[in-house]
């Protein structure tokens, strides 16, 4: 009997040891595949078991968290909510994050690696670090003074700094408010289903996720590739041009809203518009040089990032004469973001060169220190520095004696260009209200501001739609707001 | 102290003054360190959850230690040979449950189920204390035989006239109270089947044909074996309790083979238990759900219904790796429903890591172990035929249930020894440790003065 009962034992021993590869096979060699399954919750809940960290405007923070005690403990909550929504974006339990809530997402929640005191500390002490910040470039000044301008109608406004490329302001309206969608509940469900309803999709980034036709804003972007091609000589030189304007190879006139264009100098048509001096100068210029010029302006760039991604505006290169004519007082296939038009103002003030854009100045740990911070940025050659100063004085003359009156701030120096665009099937869409402009203080080497704001406004009448009279007061409210801050 | 062991039971009778010395103080300290660990678990999850002690813990502590002191008081009295670790090996396994069930209670405000559990720890210490002390003599119990098998029938019986919880009807409600009389039928039938055997050795033993390398059993013989095979088909149809049928038909082949010698006894088992699951895993489709959702434990994921339980102690399990999240820093609670029973292993898993598991896994093994040993040094087979099926059952029913949980088997509904809430369990686990301390004692008595017992 002895025999037999080591031999039960040793069935009782191989069972137990059974257990214990399995659990080492569960436990350790498996174990990743468990972890990461989607349906596997702990992700989520040590994801909310902390609070988030905060995105700041100016030093202040503009999000927080509350604990609701509940299995998913803490939810975002937003101070000023529809201001900075196109900044910040949503975090919410349900639907995910955008916008910087989205691309510092790691920084914000505490996986970052880069939080950790020493390489692999969490994964050896099974803590997570706590969530940093991230210090955006965004003036609160300008930001409001932006947002108040566009009030109670619809459109977008990008400011930014010229010589570094930092964003000053980025607003879209309509906009919402992201905290009801932080949670899980049912008041996430009903504000997402009700806002995604919305036709005039308020959680549309129009800053930089739309783009709309540039229209005559455009045209410094024609000015700057005539100007370095040599097509122009001068600014002030007969531009022997006809009014009406022949489209190449068609029988189509194109005609101006303006009057005396017909042989203008680029000053003056510059200054008042004209639409015929402009088509007939992209023609001149031709589709490469004006290929080069609007992509070193940034067009036609799909890889924009500020860090999250910004629409690419457009400049179609496959194109026959006719085409190239609209397409350079953008019309046909031009199209632009707002920020991608503060970039042309941006690189008119700051000599030719265009900086890329950034929103984030700095992330730093929960006790304050450093992660990244934001350093120069690419630069980029759009024109000539002699190009450049010639539009300066040409962007002057439209605040000074043309369609931009309205943008004109005392003891400043303010160059601007405005812009109606046509839109819909045959042009029936109320007109997009453009206006791009740069600043300076007169005591000051060099511009300190430049943004572009774009009305796309369905109530007034058609005729008040206007460049020069409802996009340029919000310009002229940004740009007081920063020249005004010591 | 294994070797001394070994010694004891193969040596012939040596001077009995030398091998008479208890081994009460080992046990003594070792249960201190059993009520200490558990005090610490108990202070951990406090910590981890709030920064402070629990202000249980000393009360706690105090309870269990005086439990587990009077369980040791009533060994040194009446049973001072006895073998010096399972009452131990029984005390650290459940105050480890008793930890892993409070720090359970903190995820479900509502429902707490520890204050109950350590009622029903005192009870089953009682009972260890009762068995201690009445049961003077294993060999007793061969004159209850057919009381023993009449009163487990019955048990397993009762449940069907109730009625079923969560698919399973192996539970009875009276006054409140929720009784699995499965549990206390396991020993019962431990009991019958060690006495039954030991009384028909050689009627069984006798061969029948010899077909290939095997000897088959004779007909006349084949009877009883079909009977336990059927009334555990029985069970696994009626109640619908596939663990508890595997349990008793694996410990009925395992006393078979060791009383008799007989493999043809395992080959003719393995045949009908594995006629039996595929008959059954077919046809019910309670028990056909369990199998499915072994082989695809992820498959309702993939059908969009969320992680189902297998899939959320798999998840539990992974989660702990090697050195585990730390007592109450855990989400096994996610399982839901059973975790502090049937899914109490996954905590475990997730909060101490592998090398807990592997410790809780190697402390049954012990236990099992300590079973064996008393089997091989006790000279009775009646004696060796007990010892040997209850360390079985303990190691089958650990292997069902932790098999069960981490995916290896499918998944039958079954009490982790000691560790899973649940009275009925843990009464019958205390009973089992109090007739391994007593065959244990016998064993030494034998060796030390052959015939003195008889």
């Amino acid at each position: 009997m002895t025999r037999h009962i080591r031999h039960a034992a040793l069935f009782c021993a191989l069972l137990l040891v059974a257990l214990l590869v399995n659990a080492a096979r569960v436990q350790v060699l498996h174990a990743e595949d468990y972890e990461t399954n989607p349906a596997n919750r702990r992700a989520t809940i040590v994801r909310y078991q902390q609070p988030r960290g905060d995105i700041l405007v100016d030093g202040r923070p503009v999000t927080g968290s509350r604990d609701t005690g509940e299995h998913l403990r803490y939810e975002r909550t937003y101070r000023d909510g529809p201001l900075y929504a196109p900044v910040t974006g949503f975090a919410s339990q349900e639907y995910g994050t955008t916008l910087l809530e989205a691309t510092e997402d790691a920084v914000l929640s505490g996986a970052a690696p880069v939080l950790q005191p020493l390489p692999l500390w969490n994964e050896f002490t099974r803590s997570r670090s706590a969530g940093g910040d991230v210090l955006t470039t965004i003036d609160p000044r300008a930001q409001r003074a932006a947002y108040e301008g566009l009030r109670g109608r619809k459109g977008a406004v990008a400011a930014v700094e010229p010589s570094t490329g930092r964003i000053l302001a980025l607003v879209s309206v309509p906009s919402y408010d992201p905290e009801p969608l932080s949670g899980n509940g049912r008041t996430a469900r009903e504000t997402w289903a009700r806002l995604n309803a919305d036709p005039d999709r308020p959680m549309l980034n129009r800053a930089v996720q739309r783009t709309y036709p540039p229209g005559s804003t455009f045209k410094v972007v024609t000015a700057a590739a005539a100007l370095d091609a040599g097509v122009v000589k001068g600014v002030d030189r007969p531009t022997r041009s006809p009014d009406p304007y022949l489209l190449p190879g068609t029988t189509t006139r194109l005609v101006n809203g303006a009057k005396e264009c017909r042989n203008a100098t680029l000053r003056d048509a510059f200054v008042r518009s004209c639409n015929t001096v402009f088509a007939q100068l992209g023609v001149t210029t031709g589709v490469s040089r004006m290929r080069r010029a609007a992509e070193s302006f940034g067009f036609n760039d799909a890889d924009l990032r500020i860090p999250f991604p910004v629409a690419p505006s457009t400049f179609d290169t496959t194109v026959d004469a006719a085409q190239l004519a609209l397409s350079s007082i953008g019309q046909y296939n031009t199209r632009a973001t707002p920020l991608q038009m503060a970039m042309v103002a941006a690189a008119v003030a700051s000599g030719g060169q265009v900086r890329e854009p950034y929103l984030v100045e700095r992330t730093t740990r929960a006790s304050g220190g450093t992660v990244s911070a934001a350093g120069s940025g690419a630069v980029r050659r759009a024109m000539l520095p002699a190009t450049a100063s010639r539009l300066r004085e040409l962007m002057r003359g439209v605040v000074e004696d043309g369609t931009g009156g309205k943008a004109a701030i005392p003891g400043a120096v303010v160059g601007g260009k405005t812009g109606t665009a046509q839109h819909g099937l045959g042009n029936s869409g109320m007109p997009y209200a453009w206006f791009i402009s740069w600043a300076q203080r007169e005591d000051e080497m060099e511009p300190r501001v430049a943004v572009a704001v774009v009305v796309e406004d369905g109530e007034g009448s058609r005729r008040e739609i206007s460049g020069g009279g409802t996009a340029a007061p919000v310009a002229r409210a940004v740009m007081e707001a920063v020249l005004r801050h010591e | 102290m294994s070797k001394a062991g070994i010694t004891l039971a193969t040596a012939d009778p040596p001077a009995p003054t030398v091998r008479l010395t208890g081994r009460r103080g080992v046990e003594l300290a070792l249960i201190v360190l059993a009520v200490g660990l558990s005090v610490y678990g108990y202070c951990a999850v406090g910590l981890a959850r709030n920064g402070t002690v629990p202000p249980g813990a000393a009360g706690y502590g105090a309870g269990l230690g005086v439990l587990a002191v009077l369980a040791h008081l009533a060994v040194r009295w009446r049973a001072p040979l006895a073998d010096p670790l399972p009452l131990p090996i029984g005390v650290l396994l459940n105050g480890v449950g008793l930890v892993l069930i409070y720090r359970l209670d903190l995820e479900t405000p509502g429902d707490r189920a520890a204050p109950a559990q350590l009622i029903w720890s005192t009870l089953g210490v009682a009972l260890f204390i009762a068995v201690i002390l009445v049961l003077r003599d294993h060999r007793v119990l061969q004159r209850y035989t057919y009381v023993c098998v009449t009163a487990a029938l019955v048990l397993l019986t009762v449940p069907i006239l109730f009625p079923a919880v969560n698919g399973a009807r192996i539970w009875i409600r009276v006054a409140g109270f929720s009784i699995q009389p499965g549990e206390f039928a396991k020993v019962l039938l431990a009991v019958f089947f060690a006495a039954y055997l030991a009384a028909n050795r050689g009627a069984l033993t006798y061969a029948g044909r010899r077909v290939w390398r095997m000897q088959l059993p004779t007909g006349r013989v084949l009877g009883p074996i079909l009977a336990v095979w059927l009334v555990s088909v029985g069970v696994l149809v009626l109640e619908r309790d596939l663990g508890t049928s595997l349990l008793f038909f694996g410990l009925f082949v395992v006393l078979l083979y060791v009383a008799t010698g007989r493999t043809g006894w395992i080959a003719l088992g393995l045949l009908l238990a594995s006629l039996g699951a595929v008959a059954v895993g077919r046809l019910e489709p309670h028990v056909h759900h369990r199998i499915e959702t072994w082989l695809h434990p992820f498959a309702s994921i993939e059908a969009g219904e969320g992680p189902n339980q297998v899939a959320q102690s798999l998840f539990a399990f992974a989660e702990g790796g090697i050195l585990g999240s730390g007592l109450g820093l855990g989400h096994s609670v996610l399982i839901g429903f059973a975790v502090k029973s049937d899914f109490i292993l996954a905590t475990a898993g997730e909060e101490l890591g592998l090398a807990g598991l592997s410790a809780i896994i190697l402390l049954y093994g012990l236990l099992v172990e300590r079973g064996y040993r008393a089997g091989l040094a006790l000279r009775d087979p009646f004696g060796r035929l007990l010892a040997v099926g209850l360390a079985s059952l303990v190691a089958l029913q650990v292997f069902v249930i932790a098999g069960g949980v981490t995916g290896l088997i499918p998944l039958t509904g079954m009490a982790m020894p000691f560790l899973a809430q649940g009275g009925s369990s843990v009464v019958t686990n205390w009973a089992i440790v109090a007739l391994l301390v007593r065959l244990s004692d016998s064993a030494r008595r034998q060796a030390a003065a052959p015939g003195a017992l008889r």
